[in-house]
């Protein structure tokens, strides 16, 4: 920890910047040596007056909202479903050895393949991209949400038995807080699965949202609002990334005294 | 009285036996013997022999494969009340700093004084001023201060507790000792403590009992006549000497 800190110097918060500048001027370059095409590569500020045009007449914002509101609905599902489901199996040894085979099987699946299957079932609108941020995000929750309860100490589980503790406080007191730190680890992982999950139903098959925006993009050769829209994922995926990180500084306050995280690993 | 002179705990042909790969492996044959309000009994014998299991059996957290066991004159059949448990290593919960972790078997039993009390028992544990501190950051002699509290919070008739100074040196092991001691003798709970420490034992102890190799029975079962309160020199005493050596025979006849 201490090492890192010295190798990014005294000023660790211009790094980010600092990077950003570096592609940013690199990519102008490049426009500029190669003479490409503006719907092959449009240069930075190309990018920049399409984003403001975007900005101006509402279009980011609309399309932004819509996989906003897919990608926190299916991350909130799949949240449910994968946390009860991962409580009572962790809970029921025989149960998880019998359904472990399945559940993993399904993950083999990829949601790619199946993301046409739900559009067809399910419509192009706002119930099949739900669906599909939910699948996607239903694996990690569940396996961090059992590897979490397993992580609950034996001897803990015996004095809170010895104290007479009841089922809604155990949970309450002692396997929420422990597991909490391995299931954040998995609402992390399930929070940047969510926009993909989001994009890929979009791109699918959808009359709006981010990814019918970079089809309309390529559509029209309007390869610049195909960048605005990445560029929009990517802060939309940040955001919630960060927000999980937040949840974590707030809530294992009691690991980040002696450790204190960094916004890429919450714990070590 | 009939009252007090119901034993504290009694066991009568108590068997415990755990399954394994290869059938029933027996760790405890019957083992009877009552243990009168008040005294301090620690219990000895080789690693393996099944101590662990016979504070298990005690605190309700395991049932015994035949035999009953008695608590107060009341046969046990889970947790109960009344019982307080330190285990081996601190066994704290490290969201919780020091006060919190006294303060959770009051908690759970939803007691609007929980804090106070908790406060005033870090006190009697010698932790003035560590009240907000995590686990995490506490020595190991600090940490199973802050477990011997919490098992002394709830005010319970019987204290059971499981090697609880096993993993501290010997400096800080003797200043535990002496700290439980002092607390046992303002409060005289009932005390039934495992340990391997022979010395250990006859300084604290009323009485000791050795178990034997598995499936273990009481091999040795001996008063410890030393007046109290006991200085730590009553270790050099010869009476002292004559009582470790004999336990010291009885627990090496065990060893292959
Ligand atoms: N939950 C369990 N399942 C199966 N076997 C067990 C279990 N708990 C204990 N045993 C076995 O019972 C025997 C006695 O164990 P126990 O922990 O009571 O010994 P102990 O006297 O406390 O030993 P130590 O001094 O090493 O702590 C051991 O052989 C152990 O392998
Ligand atoms: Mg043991």
């Amino acid at each position: 920890m201490k090492h890192e800190r010295e190798r990014t110097g005294a000023y660790p918060w211009l790094l980010g910047p600092a990077v950003a500048a570096v592609t940013v001027l690199a990519w102008e370059l490049l426009v500029r040596v190669t003479q490409l095409p503006a719907f092959i590569l449009p240069a930075p500020g190309a990018v920049w007056r399409r984003l403001v045009l975007a900005l101006q007449d509402g279009t980011l914002l609309r399309h932004g909202l819509v996989t906003l509101q897919e990608v926190v609905l299916g991350l909130a599902m799949g949240v449910v479903a994968a946390g009860l489901l991962g409580y009572w199996l962790a809970r029921s040894p025989r149960w998880e050895r019998l359904l472990a085979p399945f559940v993993v099987a399904s993950q083999s699946v990829p949601i790619v393949a199946i993301a046409p299957l739900l559009v067809i079932w399910f419509g192009p609108g706002l119930l099949s991209k739900t669906l599909i941020c939910a699948l996607i995000v239903f694996f990690p929750i569940l396996i961090n949400t059992i590897i979490g309860l397993h992580s609950v100490p034996q001897e803990l589980r015996d004095l809170m038995r010895s104290l007479q503790a009841s089922r809604a406080q155990t949970f309450r007191l002692l396997e929420l807080p422990a597991a909490l730190p391995v299931f954040l680890g998995g609402l992390r992982i399930g929070a940047t699965l969510s926009v993909i999950g989001a994009v890929v139903g979009e791109l699918v098959g959808a009359d709006r949202g981010l990814g019918f925006l970079i089809n309309v993009g390529r559509g029209q050769y309007d390869t610049a609002l195909v960048f605005v829209a990445v560029f929009a994922l990517v802060a939309l995926a940040l955001t919630l990334y960060g927000l999980v990180s937040l949840a974590e500084r707030r809530w294992l306050w009691w690991q980040q005294r002696t450790n204190p995280s960094s916004f890429l690993y919450g714990e070590s | 009285m009939a009252r007090t002179a119901t034993p504290m705990l009694s066991l009568e042909k108590v068997s415990a036996s755990f399954a394994d790969r290869s059938g029933q492996l027996a760790v405890l044959r019957n083992l009877s013997f009552s243990v009168p309000r008040g005294q301090f009994v620690c219990v000895l014998g080789p690693s393996g022999a099944g101590k662990s299991t016979l504070l298990r059996l005690l605190a309700g957290l395991l049932a015994p494969a035949s035999g009953q066991i008695l608590f107060g004159g009341q046969p046990v059949s889970g947790p109960q009340a009344g019982v307080g448990l330190v285990f081996q290593d601190a066994n704290l919960m490290p969201w919780r700093d020091a006060l919190d972790n006294v303060a959770l078997p009051l908690e759970l039993r939803h007691d609007p004084d929980a804090i106070d009390r908790a406060w005033d028992m870090l006190q009697v544990v010698g932790l003035r001023g560590f009240e907000q501190v995590l686990p995490s950051e506490l020595s190991g002699g600090m940490a199973q201060r802050v477990a011997i509290g919490r098992a002394l919070v709830q005010d319970p008739q019987l204290l059971l507790l499981d090697e609880p100074f096993g993993s501290l040196d010997a400096l800080t092991r003797e200043k535990m000792g002496e700290e439980l001691l002092r607390i046992w003798e303002l409060e005289h709970k009932t005390v039934v403590m495992v340990t391997h420490d022979i010395h250990e034992a006859l300084y604290l102890a009323d009485r000791v009992l050795v178990l034997g190799r598995r499936p273990a029975s009481i091999k040795l079962d001996m008063q410890v006549r030393l007046a109290r309160p006991r200085k730590l020199a009553v270790r050099y005493s010869p009476a002292f000497g004559r009582m470790a050596a004999r336990l010291r025979a009885a627990i090496e006849v065990q060893a292959v």
